[in-house]
């Protein structure tokens, strides 16, 4: 399969990526990993007049921990986020996550801002910011603002982004002690996306109880799921078994998500209720051994 | 819009003038006249068209061939060296690793880019690091043999 034509431009700067951006306007799309863009492209299901190549431009690829936060340029391929000692010992939700997402070839060249920025909630990356609390850096021609991630997904592959603006960078909060965080994900196969997956952090307080929850879910609907009422359920409570499963509950009955191969509306919302309960039960254990 | 690249191919430079939409497997394919390197499902889920682009295995149907400006592609056909077979390629035939051979050149590929990182890699390792190459016809047993096969030989051992 073959794209329809377009121009390729390869940008030094950023700068000069936005300057391309602004002059193409919505006819431009820009080009990072390649992994979700050029498989749609080629299968025609979009298409573009103009691809504005990032994935050359200097200083987009780091992961980086200062001053309470972690720093993921947008850039950074999964491969190289999966080998983070500080990823993998510090934020479990990212150390379950990236590994599978899609295959390790795929991995080889796609980026996690790719993953977060592409705006389909069947990619991993969505859910994962938002259970971290993620603020999401962009640049566009007005300069530099950071966006919430939570407020990042408007809809079905529409995101907080203007046509002329790019997602620099990932800044997570470090999380404060006593937090653990999970993903839990069901897959039919290497490679394909979530049946259904629910992204969790929580922080115990002094006594055990939970202080503060978020959860979010993958594939649940045209954007991620942010299960706001199941969050708050759980917050104050006890971690016992009932709790958790009332919050799982909750969960699942925010998520919308539409039948496919995959499995039917109703089947996805229950995985989507068992993974909530199965990523809480991590996220606490690895909460408790802080 | 045609763009001029340098593409250094199994050790070759190749420059050559490309289309913007030309993908890097029709690149090797139909303009080197390499055809060891596959096309299988088009949609970067088979792996049966796996490159090392700057020693890292990748799915060429989903790069383009400008993306490649200034990087080294290894395909199949690079494996031997004076006229040497490769020790995978090696360990594909004594351990029976293919029965149709569709898959081969990619899994060929994926499996020395293990090998160049991990010089023993476990069983898992091995079934992780082929997880986005699919075969059907071995059911990957013998894939898996071969690879610690390989492994051994290029430890220097003895079989």
């Amino acid at each position: 399969m073959i794209p329809a034509p377009f121009d390729y431009h390869r940008p030094g700067t950023l700068d000069e990526a936005i300057g391309l951006l602004s002059r193409h306007g919505p006819d431009a799309k820009v080009l990072a990993g390649g992994m979700s863009l050029l498989p749609a492209l080629k299968l025609r299901l979009g298409t573009c007049g103009h691809l504005v190549d990032i994935g050359r431009i200097p200083g987009l690829e780091y992961v980086k921990e200062d001053a309470g936060t972690l720093r993921i340029g947008a850039g950074t391929r999964q491969c190289v986020l999966a080998q983070s000692e500080t990823v993998n010992s510090r934020y479990g939700v990212l150390a379950d996550a990236v590994p599978l997402i899609a295959d390790p070839l795929v991995r080889n060249r796609g980026t996690f801002g790719g993953n977060v920025a592409n705006g389909d909630p069947a990619n991993d990356g969505p859910a994962i910011v938002i259970a971290l609390g993620a603020e999401l850096v962009v640049r566009g021609r007005q300069g530099e603002r950071t966006v919430a991630a939570n407020r990042f997904y408007k809809d079905l592959f529409v995101t907080a982004l203007a046509p002329d603006e790019i997602l620099t960078e990932i800044r997570i909060p470090l999380p404060p002690p006593r937090s653990g965080s999970a993903y839990r994900k069901l897959k039919r196969k290497t490679g394909d996306y979530a049946a259904a997956a629910a992204a969790v952090q929580v922080t115990l307080d002094a006594r055990g109880a939970v202080q503060r929850a978020c959860i979010a879910l993958t594939n649940a609907g045209p954007t991620p799921v942010e299960a706001v009422q199941a969050a708050r359920f759980l917050e104050g409570k006890a971690p016992d078994e009932k709790n958790i499963a009332e919050a799982a509950r909750l969960a699942a009955s925010a998520a919308a998500p539409s039948a496919d191969r995959r499995g039917s509306v109703e089947y996805k919302r229950e995985m989507a209720r068992v993974l909530t309960a199965r990523a809480l039960k991590a996220a606490l254990e690895r909460a408790g051994g802080n | 819009m045609k763009h001029r690249i340098n593409v250094t191919v199994n050790g070759a430079a190749q420059e050559a003038e490309v289309d913007s939409r030309l993908l890097l497997v029709h690149f090797i394919r139909e303009q080197l006249r390499l055809t060891g390197t596959h096309i299988g499902c088009d949609t970067s889920h088979c792996g049966v068209c796996t490159v090392l682009l700057d020693g890292q295995p990748v799915k060429s149907c989903t790069v383009l061939a400008v993306q490649a400006d200034g990087c080294k592609v290894s395909t199949v056909e690079g494996l031997e060296t004076g006229g040497k077979l490769h020790p995978i390629q090696e360990a594909f035939t004594e351990k029976h690793a293919l029965q149709c051979g569709y898959c081969t050149p990619g899994m060929l590929m994926t499996c020395s880019a293990l090998l160049e990182r991990n010089k023993s890699p476990s069983e898992q390792e091995i079934r992780q690091a082929i997880s986005g190459n699919l075969c059907r016809c071995t059911g990957y047993l013998n894939i898996v043999k071969a690879v610690e096969y390989a492994a051994h030989k290029m430890a220097g051992g003895v079989s």
